[in-house]
């Protein structure tokens, strides 16, 4: 079975980054539960925009310094298109 | 795990139990005497009530536990006691969804049984089994999910 998100993020690193908070930390901080962090981190739970934007402005960095999402590759956009 | 998956175990697990026990006690009868004969509406009434009772209890017994936990390892917080955030409410509608189907579907049964004419201790029993079938298959797809992602 697939990866639930393509969307992958940087929260670990971030974190360590911003003073080594803890999930729990950041969890207080963007107000949802540490294993919901944990699931983000993991990438089997992608948050809502508004949390994304929560969690960015938390770590001090750019929403898409923490959250990123794949480029299409050129086969693939092609076999859209037709 | 979150408060809200630990509070699906508790209702899945009772559940569990107390359908295994009803089975036992109502199921055991159909062998041995006619449908008419067996009296299944206290022992059903009664399996309704525990499953609440016991499902209410467990909840505590898990922020109890929570609140011990959290002050023993320094790991959480009672704040996490009853604490849900946006995933849970997604995992909660997700379940909820597939449960509504299987109800849906089991009320279709039970409508069939009725107008087949079947005993009333059959009918009765296509919808009790409904509600428990649907209630389990939710808290299934939810436990699922909240340990797969989505």
């Amino acid at each position: 079975m697939g990866k639930p998100t393509k969307v992958t993020n940087s929260i670990r690193a971030l974190r360590f980054a911003a003073g080594e908070m803890t999930q729990a930390e950041l969890a207080d901080r963007v107000d949802m539960t540490r294993q919901t962090i944990i699931a983000i981190e993991q990438g089997r739970y992608s948050p809502s925009l508004e949390v994304a934007f929560k969690i960015a402005r938390v770590l001090n960095v750019p929403l898409d310094e923490v959250f990123h999402y794949p480029e299409e590759s050129a086969s693939a956009a092609d076999s859209a298109k037709k | 795990m979150s408060f809200e998956e630990k509070v699906t175990w508790v209702n899945t697990v009772t559940t569990i139990i107390v359908a295994a026990i009803y089975a036992w006690i109502v199921g055991g009868q159909l062998a041995d005497n006619p449908v008419a004969d067996i009296a299944y509406q206290t022992p059903m009434l009664i399996a309704v009530g525990a499953i609440i009772v016991l499902t209410i209890a467990g909840v505590i017994a898990v922020a109890i536990g929570t609140a011990v936990g959290a002050e023993i390892t320094g790991e959480g917080s009672v704040d996490d006691i009853d604490r849900r955030d946006e995933r849970d409410i997604n995992i909660n509608r997700r379940g909820d969804i597939v449960g509504y189907y299987v109800s849906s579907a089991f009320m279709i049964g039970a409508l069939a049984v009725t107008m087949l004419d079947y005993a009333q201790f059959w009918i009765a029993h296509a919808i009790f089994a409904g509600l428990l079938v649907s209630g389990l298959t939710a808290s299934a797809v939810k436990l699922v999910v909240y340990r797969r992602g989505f």
